[in-house]
């Protein structure tokens, strides 16, 4: 009997077969549906913008993270979320800054995994934002030649970028500035303009109904998203139909399926209990709404799942399940 | 009577086929026997022979120490080698005595140890029960005359038996049911007398439905025992959620179950009560599962208690070329062991070999804050949580968040995509927790 090759470790001495860097990468490899419409619409250029947004990622984490920490996925997830809410048009230096700023000051600053309190993507989209606000308001329209690029992509860094292509505004854009509705089929297609990969809400659908199915994702925050915008859109627009579009527009257009299924499930910024990610899911969508109908900016998605993040600890607090025993007491009471 | 079930839990792979179709059989004994005078929970027992004394099978080698305690006796006929420290299944060492088993001599019943249970009065068979040294048999070992003799000031109204067995590999509860469901009812029979109840529920999870049927078949006429189906889940044999699904009572949080007015016995202590009135012979041999991936003829034997696990494991064939880790108990809560010579005590319900693709990986990743533990956690708290505050060394805050309903069962660790020691990290917690304590009041 050969005892000295056995081990001795603490109970349980066996574990589900899912683990973190699973469960980030089939995320990640979820993805790529959306990839590849983006690619479908946009051409070469979302490929390029996406490549760029990720490289930042994970050069920094390489170079600033944990050792390994690239093992783990999350980096990539970072780098490819940020890639789809860029316009297909981004010079792809900003891009690939984004994508640096957002894991750098977005989660490696904070301690690495598990450890930032915003989500890291929409950090170093809200970067971007304040830094580019032309570069990434500027929307080209989709089709067209694959390889023909939908902007001054190459464009050297710090240098005005020249652009000649056409643009198109974006569905919210249209409807907020120039009282201009989009067909429901464009925006459920995603022929329309936006973001790499805010355009297709069908395909994005079914990668959330897919990672929900494999468990990786937690249905009770996009779910709540969705349905609050609905409702609360549906209502504003009941009540003021020329300020607020209807309620299937509000929920199928912009960056909402994307934000609600990709970025409202980031296990690390979102509440930990279920009852917290319906109060999380609840909080984003009325702040959706009151930034898409009463704010200067036609999209709201990212700054309502920002400011969400920043309650999560507090909707932790207040949503600890009672323990087993107490709650029965409770009720008698 | 409906089926409430408990929340939670988890769903590992039951591995319950390597052995839930092999009868029951009786190793032979060993050469030589180790046994722990701490078998049980609460006081060990007192050393009552020194090396040399010839003893007889069912002597007793070590008397009760008190009332939360149980003798310990001789389980084969030999001769006294040694008493020294041996080490013990959980991991310490413990005070043994060592028998050199007597090759020739008859190892037969003999004049009673234990009265016959018919005329006997509620004391004289708690008295009988724990002289017979009879403890809980599903794993924690807490002797089973001290839950016959509850406080007088709690009545008890259901007798609620544990064969829900929900650890995996493990199949002693099920053969066992299976093989002697009469002696089940009869210990069934001898502790509702004892406990004064009119009724009794044996929940016995859906996977063991020959159990059920044996259990059906053979149940007494004239007592109100139920037989009750229970969903297969983790853990469903711990006490609480047990009775919640037998029940659909939750015991209070820090409170004893008899404060619902039930008391749990499993199902092995019933037919060890059984099987001790029967022979009149003490608890001196159980029921054992012998099983794992890295074991080569796995098997449910009859084990004298003080068998040593070398030799356990070298009658069942030895272990693989790929075996890894040696546990006494089932893989969730069971004790993993670094010393073969450990021997099989009363508590023992299975010894699982876990070939090495079975076993955690080393790597531990960063908390994602999944809540797939919260989902898990059948008393609801919050591990996530919990596992941060117990790296940073914050037990007094961990004790606010309920860390003393935390019962180990392991199912955050197992469900933990990160691989972090949850439970571990609780147990290590609680003991702190009870130091700084005892510090504290000292």
């Amino acid at each position: 009997m050969i005892a000295n090759k056995l081990i001795v470790t603490a109970s349980p001495h066996v574990k589900s077969v899912d683990s973190t860097p699973r469960i980030m990468w089939t995320v990640a490899a979820s993805l790529v549906p959306v990839i590849a419409a983006s690619a479908f619409f946009f051409g070469i250029s979302a490929l390029l913008v996406i490549f760029a947004a990720t490289l930042g990622a994970l050069l920094t984490e390489r170079l600033l993270g944990r050792p390994l920490s690239l093992r783990d996925g999350s980096a990539m997830i970072t780098g490819l979320l940020l890639g789809l809410c860029l316009p297909p048009g981004i010079p792809m230096w900003m891009a690939f800054l984004g994508g640096a700023f957002g894991i750098g000051f977005g989660k490696v600053i904070w301690g690495g995994l598990g450890q930032n309190g915003f989500n890291p993507a929409l950090i170093g989209r809200a970067f971007l934002q304040t830094a580019f606000p032309v570069a990434i308001t500027t929307w080209p329209k989709p089709g067209g030649n694959f390889f023909a690029l939908k902007g001054d992509l190459f464009a050297f860094p710090f240098m005005h970028p020249v652009s000649d292509v056409v643009t198109s505004a974006t569905p919210l854009g249209l409807f907020k500035f120039e009282k201009l509705p989009t067909p429901l089929l464009d925006l459920v297609l995603g022929t329309t303009g936006g973001s790499v990969g805010e355009t297709s809400a069908i395909i994005i659908i079914l990668c959330g109904v897919f990672l929900a199915w494999k468990g990786y994702l937690n249905w009770r925050s996009p779910v709540s998203i969705v349905v609050t915008v609905f409702l609360l859109g549906g209502l504003l627009h009941l009540i003021n139909p020329a300020k607020a579009p209807d309620a299937l527009f509000m929920v199928f257009s912009g960056g909402l399926m994307l934000g609600a299924v990709y970025m409202a499930t980031d296990m690390v910024t979102v509440p930990t209990t279920n009852k917290g990610r319906w109060v999380f899911g609840i909080g984003t969508g009325v702040l959706v709404v009151v930034i898409r109908v009463y704010g200067g900016l036609p999209e709201g998605v990212m700054y309502a799942i920002l400011i969400m993040n920043a309650f999560t600890p507090l909707i932790n607090n207040f949503t600890q399940p009672a323990v087993f025993g107490t709650r029965t007491l409770k009720e008698a009471k | 009577m409906a089926f409430f079930g408990f929340a939670h839990g988890v769903h590992p792979p039951e591995e319950k086929e390597l052995t839930s179709g092999l009868p029951i059989r009786r190793m032979p004994f060993p050469d030589e026997l180790v046994l722990p005078l701490r078998q049980h929970a609460g006081k060990p027992a007192t050393l009552c022979v020194k090396v040399g004394d010839k003893v007889e099978r069912g002597d007793p080698i070590g008397l009760a120490d008190g009332f939360m305690s149980v003798p310990i006796h001789a389980s084969a006929a030999g001769t006294v080698t040694a008493i020294d420290w041996w080490p013990h299944p959980d991991g310490t060492m413990a005070q043994a005595v060592h028998i050199a088993v007597d090759k020739y001599a008859p190892q037969v019943p003999r004049p009673r140890l234990v009265p016959r249970w018919e005329g006997l009065t509620v004391d004289e068979v708690v008295k009988a029960v724990q002289s017979a040294g009879v403890v809980g048999l599903g794993g924690a070992a807490f002797p089973t005359h001290v839950k016959l003799a509850p406080p007088k000031d709690f009545t008890v109204h259901t007798l609620i038996v544990n064969g829900a067995e929900c650890e995996p590999y493990l199949t002693s509860d099920h053969r066992t049911m299976v093989e002697y469901p009469e002696r089940v009812h009869f210990g069934c029979r001898i502790m509702m007398h004892t406990l004064g109840v009119k009724k009794a529920v044996i929940g016995v999870e859906k996977n063991k439905p020959d159990a059920i049927a044996a259990l059906e078949r053979t149940k007494p006429k004239d007592l109100d025992i139920t037989i009750m189906p229970l969903t297969v889940k983790y853990p469903q044999g711990a006490e609480k959620m047990l009775i919640q699904s037998v029940t659909g009572v939750e015991v209070p949080s820090g409170k004893l179950p008899v404060s619902v007015g039930v008391v749990v016995q499993n199902v092995g202590s019933l037919a060890a009560v059984a099987e001790v009135f029967d022979t009149g012979l003490p608890l001196i041999e159980r029921i054992v599962t012998v099983t794992g991936h890295g074991l080569r003829r796995p098997a449910n034997l009859i084990v004298p208690v003080g068998t040593k696990l070398k030799d356990l494991l070298t009658y069942c064939d030895g272990i693989t070329a790929d075996a890894a880790e040696v546990i006494i108990g089932g893989p969730m809560m069971g004790l993993s062991q670094a010393n073969l010579e450990a021997p099989v005590i009363k508590g023992t319900t299975g010894v699982v070999v876990l070939a090495s693709h079975e076993t955690r990986g080393e790597t531990v990743y960063p908390c994602i804050h999944c809540g797939r533990c919260l989902d898990a956690c059948p008393v609801f708290l919050n591990p996530s949580w919990l596992g941060d505050l117990a790296r940073v060394k914050r037990y007094d805050d961990m004790a606010e968040f309920h860390l003393a309903d935390c019962m180990l069962c392991g199912s955050c660790s197992y469900v933990c995509p990160s691989n972090i020691p949850l439970s571990q990290l609780f147990q290590a917690s609680k003991v702190m927790l009870r130091r700084a304590q005892q510090a504290g009041a000292a």
